[in-house]
Order: structure tokens, then C-alpha cells, then sequence
């Protein structure tokens, strides 16, 4: 095995873990990890937070620092893209025209931003929200002051208002469905954070659509379709991301909304994993297929792709989490909420602080807690375990959220 | 270099150098040291860096805040050394601190 060649295609959180994990699964062939942007894997969640803001720097983003990637014997082609895999002699070209030969193969290769096609997006000062160099570019046109633009109301662009806002810039949000976070949770919520957002300066407005952006070289104005339009020095957009297939579908690999993969994270060429965002996977606590765009969908997935690779059986099975900051709330989300039939609210939402429970027929499905850690960790139990719980206790704050575990 | 010594629910030990001004959390990560989650990496959100402060070195890690000890509160198999290694900076001070690891995060 060890003069076998292990390639991983994104230099991606999925691959930060699933490099390491192969050495710890005892791999001991080549690994090789090629990434289209000059650094080893990073954080993401802190572009829209902690970097955009100032207090991270690139350093401070790293998942591990490159020493300990090549203390392991792992090795990385950065500003590198794959352009071909060939299954049949299992290479993979790069855009370079290097050809490089792969016993196993893993895709991490995660997803990117939905693109708008309106004019202007070309102008200055017009940016998405991805990667580093995205967040690079914001920050061209911070400061105190100046106006900024941000298209979709969901947590990325509420994210950058967050911190737009408290660098001083005079923010306005434009989300064309008729509530923020309409996509991921309830009315309640909608209707909490664009009071927080309002209270602390933000302006929102909902059932808005874009037209077009407007500016002589720079962006000055984003257009409405309604006639409306809005001064700006800085535009970001955020109307959601897209799982990379191209490379999968190209070679022939079962796609359908991301890579179809099994809970081993394998795909339907034995020699082939994938995991990350770019996944269509089992989740045996909703019975259904899902793709994730989440870091902890990544690091798990990306553990049993890489016992996979070295022939072992891990399950991947995660009760799917997420989390955002926002001025002084930490929100946590344990699992999704699509499908539920009654919200049950604990504590008060005019407060900064409370938790929405979404039930199905009764059980609880997901949990949404504003600054409740307590209740975010109980509630991940209670889904995972799907321990029956009663609407009424839930929303009673005198009976402690470790109560609730044994009803 | 602070040196961390971070113990395995089987006793097993590892000891990596931890820069100052790191956390216990990145040092564990950085040295591929299992045991350690850390799904949100340090955000304080997911308390999958859950460890056990050695009862010799709780004095200098200091106590938890507000918001990490409601999360401690509802971890499996907490006690009163437990921590969430992303919110304990290493200083010099704690050259030579033991913590010991759950066996399990969940």
C-alpha cells in the first residue's frame, strides 16, 4: 500500500481532515492534495465574521499550519485546477497539462457562489463572499460612513451587515423573498433578526428584487425592478452557493444536487470518495438524502472517506448543526427544520434571548437558540435520540433544559 | 514553548509545544492528536473540545465564562475540572499542564 497514490481534488475543510484521517486510518502511500487557491485549508465561517472585521488574519484563518501537513508526508499543489479525471487509466489532468496517476481518488471539492446576472455586477466595489481574496476585496471599500449595499437576506449577508455595520458603515439589505432567512427558519425568526438588525442601524427590505447595479467604473447605485434605488460604495451578494459537480459529472460519477455518495461517503466508482458540501448523502435521522453546506458536514463526512480509502466501514451519521454570529447572538441550529408543523418558543423573543423547537407530529426536528447554548445541546440530544418531548415543557423556562431530557 | 500534555480516555499520552497565546484546542489540532473535535473551530458553539483540566493545574487555567460553562452544562460526563479546550489560551504559565480527553465528544 505504500507506494499507492492517494489524490484529494480542494484544498477544502473535507480535506483537511481527510488527509490527516487517511495517515491515522494507516495509509501509508502518497497524498497528494490540490487546491485552486494559494493556501492550505482555512476557515470559512470567520470570512463573514472574525476576518472581515479585522481581528483574524490569514494565519489566524489556517485549520492546521502548513508544518503540520508536511510533517505527515502530506503534500499540496496550490493554485492548481484539475481539468479532467480519467477513471478508466485514473489520472487526473491539471489546467498546467500535468498528469498525475491515482490509486484513490477523493472529491472535497465544495461548492461556490451563485453568480446574479444583472448589469454592473462587473463594477468596482461589487464583491461575492467566499474566499479570502473575496473578503480581501471587501475590504477595499470599508469605512466609516460610506454605504453599503448587501443583496439576500440570509446568514451570509446578514453576517457581513453585522459587521459592515459596526465598522461604521451605513448598511441597507435587499432580500427580493418577503422575510430574511426565509430558506432556513421560521417567521419568528425573520421577524427577530430584522428587529435586532433594525434596532442596531441596519436597514432591511423584504419582496425587493435587483435590477442592476450603476456606477462609471465604480458602483454607485443598485437598481430595483419597483423604481427604487439605493446609494452605494460597496455591494456584496449573497444569494446562496452551488455544489462544484462539473469534474464528477464530466467523468461519469452519479450526480443529482451534488455527488451521490453512500454513508461511507463513496461513490459508485469504488476507487472514488467524496465528502463536503458537494455531497448528496443518507441521513438516517431525517430518512432522506441531503447535501449540507456546513463544516461539520465536511470534517465527519470526510472521516469516513477516508476509512473508506483504506478499506474500513465508518458510518457517517451526524445529526446536521450550524451556527452565526450576529452583533452579540450566538445562534445555534441543531437540524433542519424543513417540514415541521409547529414552532414552540422558550424564553422572549423581544429579549436576545430564547429558543424556537420545531416539531414534526410532536417530535422534535430542529431547534433554533439564540445565546441558549444550554438548549442548543439538549436539543441536539433530543433530536438525535428522538426522545419524546411535550410542546407545553418546552416553553416552560422553569423546568431546566436538562429536564427535558427526561420526560 | 509551553509543552501540553494531553491524555487519552485509555491513558494513552501525547505531548505537543503550544505556542503561547495559543489555545489548548489548536495545539491538540495542530498535532493531529484524536479526541479532539472542535467541529466550529474555537467559536465556542459546538463543545467538541470538551477535556478534563489535571486537578494539579486548575488554579492556572483559570475558570470558565458565562457562555462556556452553560455549554459545559449540558456536555456528557462532565465534573468540575471540565473544560472546552478552545476558550483555555496557553500562556507560560502553563507550561507542562495535563489535560485528560472524554472518550467520547458526543
Amino acid at each position: 500500500m505504500s507506494d499507492q497514490t492517494c489524490i484529494i481534488i480542494g484544498a477544502s475543510h473535507a480535506a483537511a481532515q481527510l488527509a490527516p484521517s487517511l495517515r491515522q486510518q494507516g495509509w501509508e502511500g502518497k497524498i497528494i492534495v490540490i487546491g485552486d487557491e494559494p493556501y492550505v485549508p482555512y476557515h470559512r465561517p470567520p470570512l463573514s465574521k472574525a476576518f472581515l472585521s479585522g481581528e483574524k488574519d490569514v494565519d489566524g484563518l489556517l485549520i492546521r499550519p502548513a508544518a503540520i501537513y508536511e510533517k505527515n508526508n502530506i503534500e499540496f499543489k496550490l493554485g492548481a485546477r484539475v481539468e479532467v479525471i480519467d477513471r478508466a487509466h485514473k489520472t487526473v489532468t491539471l489546467q498546467s497539462g500535468e498528469v498525475l496517476n491515482y490509486d484513490k481518488l477523493a472529491l472535497c471539492t465544495g461548492s461556490r457562489v451563485r453568480k446574479v446576472t444583472l448589469p454592473g455586477t462587473d463594477l468596482e466595489g461589487v464583491h461575492y463572499l467566499r474566499d479570502i481574496r473575496d473578503v480581501e476585496g471587501i475590504k477595499q471599500h470599508v469605512g466609516k460612513g460610506k454605504k453599503a449595499v448587501i443583496v439576500g437576506g440570509g446568514y451570509i449577508g446578514l453576517e457581513t451587515a453585522s459587521v459592515l455595520n459596526k465598522l461604521g458603515m451605513n448598511v441597507t439589505v435587499l432580500e427580493m423573498a418577503p422575510r430574511v432567512l426565509a430558506r432556513v427558519t421560521a417567521p419568528e425568526l425573520s421577524e427577530f433578526y430584522t428587529r435586532v438588525h433594525t434596532d442596531e442601524g441596519v436597514t432591511i427590505k423584504t419582496g425587493i428584487a435587483v435590477s442592476g447595479l450603476e456606477g462609471k467604473g465604480q458602483v454607485q447605485k443598485v437598481l430595483c425592478a419597483d423604481g427604487s434605488s439605493f446609494d452605494a460604495d460597496l455591494v456584496v451578494i449573497g444569494v446562496g452557493i452551488i455544489p462544484n459537480v462539473e469534474l464528477a459529472e464530466a467523468c461519469g460519477l452519479n450526480v443529482d444536487n451534488g455527488i451521490v455518495v453512500d454513508e461511507f461517503a463513496r461513490t459508485n466508482d469504488p476507487d472514488i470518495v467524496a465528502a463536503g458540501d458537494v455531497t448528496n448523502h443518507p441521513n438516517k435521522y431525517y430518512n432522506r438524502r441531503l447535501r449540507l453546506e456546513s463544516v461539520p458536514n465536511a470534517t465527519d463526512q470526510a472521516k469516513s472517506a477516508a476509512a473508506s480509502i483504506c478499506g474500513k466501514d465508518v458510518e457517517y451519521s451526524s445529526l446536521p448543526w450550524f451556527w452565526s454570529d450576529q452583533y452579540d447572538l450566538k445562534l445555534q441550529i441543531a437540524g433542519l427544520s424543513q417540514g415541521y408543523d409547529q414552532v414552540v418558543i422558550r424564553g422572549d423573543r423581544d429579549s436576545r434571548n430564547f429558543a424556537a423547537f420545531y416539531l414534526q407530529e410532536g417530535k422534535l426536528i430542529s431547534a433554533d437558540c439564540v445565546n441558549r447554548p444550554q438548549e442548543f445541546m439538549i436539543s441536539k440530544r433530543l433530536i438525535a435520540d428522538q426522545i419524546p418531548v411535550d410542546a407545553e415543557k418546552l416553553a416552560d423556562e422553569s423546568i431546566a433544559p436538562k429536564e427535558l431530557l427526561a420526560q | 514553548m509551553p509543552v501540553i500534555k494531553y491524555v487519552d480516555h485509555n491513558g494513552n499520552e501525547f505531548e505537543a509545544n503550544v505556542a503561547s497565546g495559543e489555545t489548548v484546542m489548536q495545539g491538540a489540532v495542530d498535532n493531529m492528536i484524536d479526541g479532539i473535535l472542535a467541529e466550529c473551530g474555537g467559536a465556542c458553539a459546538c463543545a467538541t473540545c470538551h477535556c478534563y483540566v489535571d486537578d494539579a493545574w486548575t488554579a492556572k487555567t483559570g475558570e470558565a465564562e458565562s457562555m462556556e460553562k452553560d455549554m459545559l452544562d449540558a456536555v456528557v460526563d462532565t465534573k468540575p475540572s471540565s473544560r472546552l479546550s478552545c476558550q483555555m489560551t496557553v500562556t507560560d504559565e502553563m507550561d507542562g499542564l495535563v489535560v485528560h480527553l472524554p472518550e467520547t465528544q458526543y
